[in-house]
């Protein structure tokens, strides 16, 4: 039983790609082990910026013998008189069996020789350096290269191979470069090559030895220095950043951590750019003090184990300092120039090269947020209108100041500390003034489902008009997002937009938000390359339902079935459809509406079957002498209970509807138990096809409890 | 599990000037220049001057452009002033500059050693890696006036990016192969770096060896930075500016078209390669022209207008409808000077690799089928 080792060298992978390309890895080899009989024990992993690898301990030395049974000619043609014929011999001689060893069996067909063969198991060893390289060849990349030949393609190029069972080198080649035992440590702390010993664990000790570690490890060892470091600053606190965590992780193969400082007069500049720097652009981590506040220190991570000179340090210092220098410069320039002032720049800023400027767009988004107030305060919702006017005129003008063209992740953010600091309109209550700059700052919210929706209502609607008015264009145009492909990331906006409308419970149907946003670029140069509005209602209808289906499944955790009955009742209005699908929710697991689901698919079917052959429901259930009494119970059943649950409907009460119409499951089984509804008597059978589609119709507004998987059946 | 090593160093030390990174006589520029010159010239590179047409990038000039193409080997390095209008700051800015430095060096085909190459070449310039921390981080290069792209790393020293290591994967939309990779030192960086000065124009340009007096950036450069702020921000002729694309423009895609007659008129012939021998003269009159065909000229033309372009960017002349419908003009020629080229090279019967085929995808001998079928 071997252990086996994998480990494929590379230049260095891009730190967002290593997880999940290891992940993929060690699938692959797990899934060929299984597949060619030579699994064994655990299969692990280690990778770094320069490897993947993988350990697979004690695999199978080579595949077990099969015993496989192979039919020959039949018995009638194999024997004459008693005695072997030719086709016997042949058919021994090719099976490479004696005659007198060949077996009957008995088919179908009658009586049949047999052989019984033995399939020599091949070798761990050819089957890995056969079947591995199409392997690696498959591990998904976002983005690959190709420097050798042009079919020849992975994420950088690969430098070396180790391939070993036990202390043996697999004969295997990939991509021009052949396996051995020689692997490489740090590129600065290790000399030379390594040599690995031995496929096992040992492996990782060679490794740590040239000074690399594991992911885990490298892990560990930042997070203890993060600690020890910040621990020398009395009070002081490294935050947390997952995010940057693991990125640092995978930049680094033997990583330690310096403590560096800024000039506290850095301070004074918002710390959202102060963060943004020092994260973004350096990927330090923020210190704050004992009272949460941005402290003036930073926290890289080397790649190196030390730093004895302080040279490290310093040259991060002044990297830093020029950049928060640069980040001064461009608030100071910025502020020669008022937001009211840069209105008018828009115009040269392109939005998309068919639907215009930012200037086009603000003036859409200006319309389709005063509908969307008009819509809120109809509904008893307390907006400011004018707020959500101003904040939305001057939305966009950061795009053209020298900070956001620096650090365009500050988008919005910007804008709405500039509105903040500059005193925007005099005449405006302060209370007004910042307002409008907090619905500017956050007005790109939610940038992801973990984010957080805007603060104010203001906010809120602001974000939703941004984005309903992109998707429509962009939808108008025909730029649908396909597959992997979304380069304007459409479905983060439509996310977003369901989120906020779901958490600020606001009235909108989103078909209305969509064909308004839509009717914004009436009469704009781009109309004349539009699509069809009916194709543009049908590509954003399907759109938002898988939006809201994600939300549904993915933020809010309900059950593939369920959202599937919620939406197939309505899909327009995200916070009711929130509301149903808990009722639902609730509910499901009861025995009534597992009967409930099962006779509303025999109801859906039973219609479906009888519109493909033409026959037709009455108009109306009525009450016919030859009736069954069943049918009867039925119908009165749903005379009264129809209008309550529909006036609990209509006040949102789902979960008390939903406990009434559980109640139906008496008379449905009844019915169902003794009825007969495709019978020959032609009114009969059409005044029950008239029961069962008033029923399904009632039963339906909620959700469409046909789609619910009932117990027993997948 | 080794125990995790921890580094700590006290703040603020900095303030305590024993510590300094600066050897007391850190490289000039110059010899920055002279040292990475040196060390690549040793490595096979041919050492080109800065090409004297403006370019926005290293990578513009035909050294990196046009030799990538094709099948030929080539190994170039040259210092390229890299004229960015946009970006100037009329001297105010420390990091900021309307003209830097690049110093690029192109490798085609890359060696497997290029990594380790190019850090060796940082200890040419005085820089020991034992000392620092060197990173390579993901950095796609892409450039879509040159329809180029590539992919491969900045190069992070200390949390300074100071050199883009890009393999190249196409360039004028065709395909590479072989691949090249350009190395770009960004040598105002680096030397500030060397020097640990604040500002690009307190960089030592140079030293008198006899006097001991200093040159600095800011007196070699700081005029022109300036200067060339406000012609670009305030004083370039937006009309004319206009006209001189325009003009460079047409007179680009006429000579790309007469480059593109002879070219096909060669292909009608059979003018391959092989088939040229037996040609008859008119065969070879063909090929003579196709041979003086300038496309070095028309890409001067074309690297001209991508320079008015930019300065009619900064200018802000260029409305949100145009700026695409620009940048595709210019990548139209870019795209089409490339395919020329590509076309000349193979005609050339002097260009010793001028025939060789695409490589072929290997085919595996397919497996004998068993003789015997099992039963199930």
């Amino acid at each position: 039983m071997p252990d086996f080792l994998l480990e494929i060298g590379c230049e260095e992978i891009p730190a967002r790609m290593i997880d999940a390309a290891s992940r993929d890895l060690r699938e692959r080899v797990g899934a060929l082990l299984s597949r060619e009989r030579l699994a064994g024990g655990e299969v692990t992993y280690f990778d770094t910026p320069r490897r993947l690898a993988v350990i697979a301990a004690g695999i199978a030395a080579a595949q077990a013998d099969v015993i496989e049974q192979v039919n020959g000619p039949s018995v009638s043609v194999a024997y004459k008189d008693g005695q072997p014929t030719p086709a016997a011999h042949a058919f021994a001689k090719k099976a490479g069996v004696d005659v007198a060893q060949l077996e009957r069996v008995t088919t179908p067909k009658g009586e049949y020789l047999a052989a019984k063969i033995t399939k020599k198991g091949r070798s761990a060893a050819e089957i890995l350096a056969e079947l591995l390289p199409k392997e690696l060849a498959s591990i998904y990349w976002p983005k690959n290269m190709y420097w050798r030949k042009p079919n020849e393609r992975f994420v950088r190029p690969v430098r070396w191979l180790v391939a070993m069972l036990d202390g043996e080198t697999i004969p295997l080649e990939f991509e021009g470069i052949r396996a051995g035992k020689s692997s490489r440590g740090h590129r600065i702390l290790s000399d030379g090559p390594v040599t690995i010993a031995h496929a096992s664990s040992v492996y990782v000790d060679c490794l740590r030895a040239a000074k690399v570690l594991g992911r885990s490890e490298r892990e560990l060892q930042i997070r203890k220095a993060l600690d020890a470091t910040t621990r020398t600053i009395p009070g002081a606190r490294w935050r947390e950043d997952k995010a940057l965590l693991d990125t640092v992780v995978n930049l680094t193969e033997f990583p330690s951590v310096i403590l560096g400082g800024f000039d506290p007069q850095f301070l004074a500049l918002p710390e959202e750019v102060l963060v943004t720097v020092m994260r973004d652009h350096q990927k330090y981590f923020a210190v704050e003090d004992a009272n949460g506040k941005l402290a003036p220190h930073f926290l890289a991570v080397l790649n190196t184990d030390r730093d004895p000179q302080g040279l490290i340090r310093h040259g991060n210092e002044r990297v830093l300092r020029a950049r928060f220098n640069d980040a001064r410069f461009f608030w100071q320039t910025d502020q020669k120039k008022s937001l009211l002032e840069r209105s008018d720049s828009l115009k040269h800023v392109t939005f998309q090269k068919d639907l215009g400027s930012y200037f086009d767009k603000t003036l859409r988004v200006q319309r389709l947020c005063s509908w969307l107030s008009e819509i809120l305060k109809q509904s008893g919702f307390a907006v400011r209108p004018g707020v959500i006017h101003k904040a939305a005129c001057l939305a966009k003008t950061d795009l053209t100041t020298e900070l956001v063209k620096e650090f365009t992740e500050l988008q919005g953010i910007v804008g709405g500390l500039y509105a903040r600091a500059q005193q925007l309109d005099e005449s405006l209550p302060e209370a007004t003034r910042f307002a409008i700059a907090d619905a500017i700052y956050d007005h790109y919210k939610p940038e992801s489902t973990d984010d957080d929706v805007p603060r104010s209502m203001e906010g809120a609607v602001l974000s939703v008009g941004d984005k309903a008015d992109t998707i429509a264009g962009m939808f108008a145009l025909g730029l649908v997002p396909s597959g992997s492909k979304d380069p304007f990331a459409l479905r983060r906006q439509a996310n977003a937009i369901v989120k906020v409308i779901a958490e600020k419970k606001l009235p909108l149907r989103l078909s209305d938000l969509m064909r308004d946003a839509r009717a914004g670029y009436q009469r704009s140069e781009a109309e004349v390359k539009f699509v069809a509005s009916e194709k543009y209602s049908e590509s954003v209808a399907t759109f938002f339902r898988e939006r809201l289906e994600f939300y549904l499944r993915d933020v809010h955790g309900y059950a593939y079935d369920v959202v599937k009955a919620v939406l197939g009742a309505d899909a327009e209005d995200v916070v009711d459809a929130v509301q149903r699908a808990e009722a639902v929710k609730q509910v499901l697991h009861l025995p009534e509406f597992q009967a409930i689901g099962a006779a509303c698919k025999r109801m859906r079917n039973i219609l479906k079957q009888a519109e493909e052959k033409g026959i037709t429901a009455a108009a109306k259930f009525e009450d016919l002498p030859e009736s069954a009494q069943e049918e009867k119970n039925l119908a009165a059943y749903v005379e009264v209970n129809g209008p309550k649950v529909e006036t609990l409907r209509a006040k949102r009460e789902y979960g008390d509807a939903l406990r009434l119409l559980s109640t139906a499951r008496g008379p449905v089984d009844a019915f169902f138990d003794k009825v007969m509804i495709m019978v020959e008597d032609a009114k009969l059978r059409a005044n029950r096809l008239a029961l069962l589609r008033t029923l399904l119709k009632e039963f339906s507004t909620i959700a469409d409890f046909s789609e619910i998987v009932t117990e027993g059946k997948p | 599990m080794a125990a995790p090593s921890v580094t700590i160093i006290d703040y603020p030390s900095d303030a305590n000037p024993t510590v300094h990174p600066a050897k007391p006589n850190p490289l000039t520029f110059q010899e920055l220049i002279l040292r990475l010159q040196t060390f690549w010239a040793e490595r096979g590179c041919v050492l080109q001057q800065p090409y004297d047409v403006e370019v926005g990038a290293g990578t513009m000039a035909p050294e990196t452009f046009l030799r990538v193409l094709g099948p030929k080997a080539y190994k170039v390095a040259y210092v390229q002033p890299s004229r960015r209008p946009a970006d100037g700051r009329y001297g105010e800015n420390p990091n900021r500059l309307f003209k830097h430095m690049q110093l690029q060096v192109i490798l085609k085909p890359p060696p497997e050693n290029v990594q380790e190459l190019y850090l060796e070449s940082l200890g040419a310039i005085g820089i020991d890696l034992r000392q620092h921390d060197i990173k390579f981080e993901e950095d796609n290069w892409e450039a879509p006036t040159l329809s180029a792209w590539g992919v491969g790393w900045q190069v992070m020293l200390d949390g300074l990016e100071i050199t883009q290591f890009t393999y190249f994967q196409q360039c004028g939309g065709v395909d590479l192969f072989p691949i090249s990779v350009e190395l770009t030192y960004g040598l105002e960086r680096i030397g500030a770096f060397l020097q640990d000065v604040d500002s690009i124009y307190d960089i030592v340009w140079a030293r008198d060896p006899e006097t001991g007096s200093l040159v600095k950036y800011g007196d070699v450069r700081l005029a022109d930075e300036l200067q060339f702020s406000v012609y670009n921000f305030e004083a370039a002729d937006v009309e004319k500016s206009w006209e001189h694309f325009r003009l460079y423009e047409a007179e680009c895609q006429k000579l790309l078209e007469e480059i593109r007659v002879n070219l096909d008129s060669l292909k009608a012939g059979g003018g391959t390669v092989s088939v040229s021998v037996a040609m008859a003269d008119g065969g070879q009159a063909a090929m003579a022209r196709v041979l003086r065909g300038p496309i070095l000229a028309a890409y001067d033309l074309c690297l001209k207008c991508s320079h008015l372009f930019n300065i009619l960017d900064a200018r802000g002349a260029i409305s949100v409808t145009e700026r695409v419908g620009v940048i595709a003009r210019v990548r139209a020629l870019a795209v089409g000077i490339a395919k020329a080229w590509v076309d000349q090279q193979k005609a050339d019967p002097a260009s010793e690799n001028s025939d060789e085929p695409a490589p072929a995808r290997e085919k595996k001998p397919k497996a004998t089928k068993e003789i015997l079928s099992p039963v199930g």
